[in-house]
């Protein structure tokens, strides 16, 4: 490529788009590299507490939807492959196709918001929350659950006559529970908002097979999110 | 801002607020980063010196215990997140990086302009938090005090946060700036020694802030929902805050000390008119200390309740930072030997930090040392011990190159005689203040006491008057650069001779900084720059006529 | 900043504040087994690092001088590279250091974990004081220990991190609730000492401390006998009087009207009492029983909610003793 075209899709200090093209990318992986360490705290926890209680987090995981994880798994997986075949796409030129598969990727990760909050809906009305919650079944003292939820928690019966110590560990499990799908959970919605702009771009005629990097950074995001909930599906909901 | 300049330049292409709130300009985001450390330099000094006020002797003097309280926590948080941090990397690398590559700009601009925004928000949340309630944790955050106490902790959490992003923002635009905006011919060998400063302040950046961020996410969680990951009467371990917090602060340190290395190569180099010595070496030890910064942030928790051998792997790992620190320094020393040495500011400083990096690194070996350590650790000592390193020598430097950078960014000379004599006061002002501190450690004074026993009253009051005049001193070195803008005389493109590519642009630069593209040689060869005093400056000369023997290798090369 | 903490703090009165006893002039006196292995690691270092800095800070001066500019103008060719010399100046701090980091590696395992056998006292750390249980049961808030035998310390902290400092020992351990860290110690010499919390704790920090009283072991018995039993040989407003100072209730509490971080105990028993949330009560026995169980309950108007509880902290006929005392503060 020469840099002879200065035209609009190159930025001033660039000498020529391919070299933009690389310092996007480049950038990309760099952020994504961030974003890992941005999770690895919360894994370093989960890793300690775990470490230090594999029995609690055997016994916690249970709560734990395996089949709506299982389900949510899926439609990411799906997902990527979308977000993947709409680089593909910009690549070969074909408009319209990445629109409609920019599209899937959107309506799979509201698939998977509207299952997660299922899920997360299910495990407020049962109590199953970190221990400090008001509506947590799993405070160290019994006399302090509210009454409503001993009344409603279907598994109320089950941990109210475990040990006091055990008990709080498995809040705290919860809590490390909806930190971390609660933070990928975020990382989903910015993904949404940012599949829509791409759309929007697309539409516009911003993408062409010289100039299509903004896609493929966005795809990275996608399969870095995605990457990480491969992780947190067995790590929380496949423990026995 | 400078009536000297008759031509287009970057300060003058462009006015008005919007022009500079929303530019793209890397060289207008480093001043602004600039200007923004200076007023927070003064915000967190003058906290400092109502610290040392009130320790002037035992008891209440001027302000409360609670009080105390918020102005160590506060002088720290401000001093950490909105000064020391940013100094080097965000306000001079923003201004220096992209000329030292010959480019254009930094690779992103625009995420460039997000950072200085996040770091502007980020400082609005530290005052509103210290305006809402106060912080009185600690720069530390440690848990459980900081989930326990009633001040504005959320708010300082979130401040922090965001000004977390604006660090790692900034990491990221430098690495792909270097690794993808150098020039033909400028192979990784070929750098400037503070490229690869900032490169490996960069890494440390990206890879070690997030961590941080969750740990003060967590808090946040903690404090508004109880989710009691660090709460021990949910279960919870405190300590493991203290992990993931120094995992992030330990790196952090380098973030302050790497980059003004980095300053300091570039200082010995060019006022002792002479080749940096051992560039490799200096180059790799940046990068040395990048790694192993990484894996060091145990040297906090030695008498935290972490087991003897993970103490003891600690302790090792640690020492060997102590090896790629004193390779820079003999290197530094070595660059002057036989060199033409001229003492300007910037030389003074640089000279300086041989000195209180010498103190503060030294003192090093007794922190991380296991037996010393256990005494020694959470007094004065280590107070002294960290000011000499994030003070003494990254304040040093950043002042240093905001000397050596100063007619470049503004196109004038400040006064030499008074830039010089106030950077000596406050050197002399800082041992003052800080070598008695390493007397009241030894000898029994923990930190973060707003009352001790008479027995470390004399002490205690050297250090204040000491902490006077650094007071003094500063603001004197701000007032003559101040000054300088007004009276200082017209600077020529290059006033100190050096052969990095910054100084092939005008001064100040045009808004897209090379004319034409610039000639890449060697950053530290300064032999064909000769000082014209009809230009007040250094011109390049034609290497034929120096030695013919260049061209004829050159033309061969082509 | 929250204004309602002012007006009591600005008030400073404490208690006497404990001396470090220096010997010499860089440190306090070497008061056990460990305190002489760290000043000797310590000088070492002092030796080491004083060479270097000695040696850089010379070469800097000297060059300086020699090469300014107006004595060499012109710098004359020189080599900006010597591999011999790198390696040369990067294998002895590798040497230095590795020998640095094993000396001080060697004595601190044996400082770490306390010999079996040892003398066991718990030390419970609180704001803003510090409580000892010896191994009969009692319990003081004065840390008094036998000379020459190994004494091991257990430790906890009630509500935020605290840490357990005694100069003249050189030792220092972090008190952090929900688990227990040790660290111990062979006096050497009897006397007196401060303890001193390092690890910041908040409002009164610096004034949360406990006198360190190292006897000889015929003392130290004597010591036991006359402080084990205060219920049994003293009357309870005596008793009372004593457990006062002895649980710490003085750091927070005065006698004499002045408010401290908390309200003076002068004339309260029978007065009535402003709380923060508007409400109002007389002082009575209850009242007494239920500030020193559930503190934070009714917090009296200007002051903050900062007391920890004293559950499990106070048998019954302590608790009974000290609200018999406070009735006789007037």
């Amino acid at each position: 490529m020469s840099s002879d075209h200065h035209d609009s899709k190159l930025a001033h200090h660039f000498d020529d788009l391919e070299q933009q093209f690389d310092a996007n990318k480049f950038g990309m992986w760099v952020f994504l590299l961030t974003e890992i360490l941005f999770f690895s705290g919360l894994f370093v926890a989960y890793a300690t507490y775990r470490s230090n209680h594999p029995d609690v987090f055997q016994y916690a995981s249970q709560f734990l939807d395996t089949n709506l994880g299982a389900v949510n798994t899926a439609v990411l997986l799906l997902s990527s492959f979308t977000a993947a075949w709409a680089v593909r796409a910009v690549q070969l030129g074909q408009k319209n196709l990445v629109t409609t598969l920019l599209g899937i990727t959107v309506l799979c990760a509201c698939g998977f918001m509207a299952i997660k909050y299922m899920e997360y809906s299910h495990k407020y009305h049962e109590g199953l929350l970190w221990g400090n919650a008001e509506h947590s079944i799993f405070k160290e003292n019994t006399a302090d659950v509210a009454s409503s939820v001993r009344e409603h928690g279907h598994h109320w019966g089950d941990v109210k006559d475990l040990d006091p110590e055990f008990r709080r560990q498995t809040g705290i499990f919860f809590g490390i529970y909806f930190c971390l799908t609660g933070l990928h959970g975020i990382h989903v919605l910015l993904g949404i908002i940012l599949m829509l702009w791409l759309m929007r771009r697309n539409m516009r005629g911003d993408f062409s097979p010289e100039k299509y990097d903004a896609v493929d950074c966005g795809a990275l995001y996608w399969h870095l999110v995605d990457l990480i909930w491969i992780f947190l599906f067995p790590l929380l909901y496949l423990i026995s | 801002m400078n009536t000297h300049a008759s031509s287009v330049n970057y300060l003058n292409h462009e006015t008005g607020f919007k022009s500079w709130f929303m530019t793209l300009d890397h060289k207008r985001l480093g001043l602004m980063y600039m200007w923004s450390t200076f007023a927070a330099m003064l915000l967190g000094g003058s906290f400092a010196l109502l610290l040392r006020f009130e320790l002037f002797s035992p008891g209440k003097d001027l302000v409360s215990k609670d009080v105390y309280n918020h102005l160590f926590t506060l002088h720290g948080a401000v001093m950490i997140f909105l000064v020391i941090i940013p100094s080097i990397p965000a306000a001079l690398g923003n201004f220096v990086l992209p000329l030292m590559l010959g480019a254009k700009d930094v690779a992103f601009p625009k995420i460039n302009r997000l950072s200085y925004h996040l770091y502007l928000i980020g400082a609005v949340l530290l005052v509103l938090a210290i305006l809402t309630g106060g912080l009185d944790t600690g720069w530390t955050f440690y848990t459980p005090y900081s989930t326990s106490t009633d001040t504005s902790v959320v708010i300082a959490v979130f401040g922090a946060f965001v000004i977390g992003f604006s660090s790692i923002f900034t990491g990221l635009n430098f690495i792909a700036t270097i690794h993808k905006m150098r020039p033909p011919g400028m192979t990784w060998f070929k750098m400037p020694l503070l490229c690869w400063a900032l490169y490996a302040t960069s890494v440390i950046q990206i890879l070690a802030t997030p961590v941080l961020g969750i740990a003060l996410l967590l808090i946040a969680a903690e404090r508004i929902m109880g989710v009691g990951i660090f709460d021990p009467a949910l279960g919870g371990d405190p300590v493991l805050f203290q992990h993931l917090f120094w995992f992030y602060s330990h790196p952090a340190v380098y973030v302050m000390i790497l980059p003004a290395m980095g300053v300091l190569s570039e200082l010995f180099s060019t006022y002792s008119r002479k080749h940096i010595f051992g560039y490799s070496f200096i180059a790799y030890s940046s990068i040395a200390i990048a790694i192993v910064s990484f894996i060091v942030w145990g040297h906090h928790l030695y008498v935290s309740g972490q087991s003897a051998l993970v103490s003891i792997i600690f302790s090792a790992l640690t020492y060997t930072v102590a090896i790629p620190s004193a390779i820079k320094v003999f290197n530094w020393v070595a660059t002057m030997y036989k060199g033409s040495i001229s003492f300007t500011t910037g030389m003074v400083s640089a000279m300086s930090v041989i000195w209180l990096f010498g103190i503060g690194g030294l003192t090093g070996l007794w922190m991380a040392n296991l037996s010393t350590d256990m005494h020694l650790h959470d007094t004065y000592f280590v107070v002294s011990h960290f000011h000499f390193v994030m003070v003494g020598s990254a304040l040093f430097s950043y002042l240093g190159g905001v000397h050596h950078w100063w007619p470049k960014m503004f196109g004038v000379m400040y006064d030499e005689a008074k830039g010089r004599f106030w950077t000596i006061v406050s050197f002399l002002g800082f041992n003052l203040t800080f070598l008695p501190q390493f007397l009241m450690g030894t000898r029994g004074m923990p930190r973060r006491y707003f009352d001790y026993h008479p027995q470390y009253e004399y002490l205690n009051k050297i250090s204040t008057i000491g902490a006077a005049m650094i007071g003094l001193a500063v603001f004197m070195i701000f007032w003559n650069l101040w000054r300088s803008l007004k009276t200082g005389k017209k600077a020529s493109p290059n006033p100190w001779g050096a052969a990095t590519l910054e100084w092939q642009c005008a001064s100040p630069p045009t808004p897209h900084n090379f004319d034409e593209a610039p000639a890449v040689g060697d950053p530290y060869d300064m032999s064909l720059i000769q000082f014209k005093s009809d230009e007040e400056g250094y011109l390049p000369i034609n290497p034929c006529e120096h030695d013919p023997l260049i061209c004829k290798v050159e033309s061969t090369e082509a | 900043m929250n204004l309602s903490f002012l007006p009591y703090l600005l008030t400073a009165t404490q208690q006497e504040r404990p001396e470090t006893t220096l010997d010499g002039f860089l440190f306090p006196v070497q008061g056990s087994e460990a305190a002489a292995q760290h000043d000797h690691v310590f000088m070492i270092l002092m030796y080491v690092a004083g060479f270097f800095f000695l040696l850089i800070n010379a070469a800097t001066v000297y060059f300086s001088i020699k090469y300014r500019k107006s004595k060499s103008p012109e710098p004359p060719k020189s080599s900006s590279h010597n591999n011999t010399l790198e390696i040369v100046w990067t294998i002895i701090p590798t040497v230095l250091v590795a020998w640095l980091f094993y000396i001080g590696m060697d004595g601190y395992v044996q400082r770490r974990y306390a010999p079996e056998g040892s003398y066991e006292i718990k030390v419970t750390g609180q704001k803003w004081s510090w409580n000892f249980t010896y191994p009969n049961g009692i319990q003081h808030n004065e840390l008094h220990a036998p000379m020459g035998e190994n004494v091991r310390l257990i430790m906890d902290s009630r509500d935020v991190i605290h840490s357990v400092w005694i100069p003249e020992f050189r030792i220092k351990m972090d008190v952090v609730p929900g688990r227990y860290t040790e660290t111990w110690f062979n006096a050497t010499r009897a006397g007196e000492y401060p303890l001193k919390c390092a690890e910041y704790c908040g409002t009164e920090h610096s004034s949360m401390y406990a006198k360190v009283v190292i006897h000889d072991r015929p003392e130290f018995d004597q010591w036991m006998l006359e402080n084990g039993n205060l219920l049994a040989d003293l009357s309870p407003v005596e008793a009372g009087e004593k457990l006062f100072s002895i649980k710490s209730c003085v750091a927070c509490h005065s006698t004499n009207g002045t408010p401290l971080v908390g309200p003076s105990m002068k004339n309260m028993f029978g007065s009535e009492r402003k709380f923060t949330d508007g409400t109002t009560a007389v002082a009575d026995e209850n009242y007494i029983r239920e500030s020193l169980l559930e503190p934070n309950a009714k917090v009296v108007e200007g002051f903050a909610p900062v007391m920890t509880t004293f559950q499990g902290l106070l048998k019954a006929e302590e608790m009974d003793a000290i609200i018999e005392y406070l009735k006789t503060v007037q």
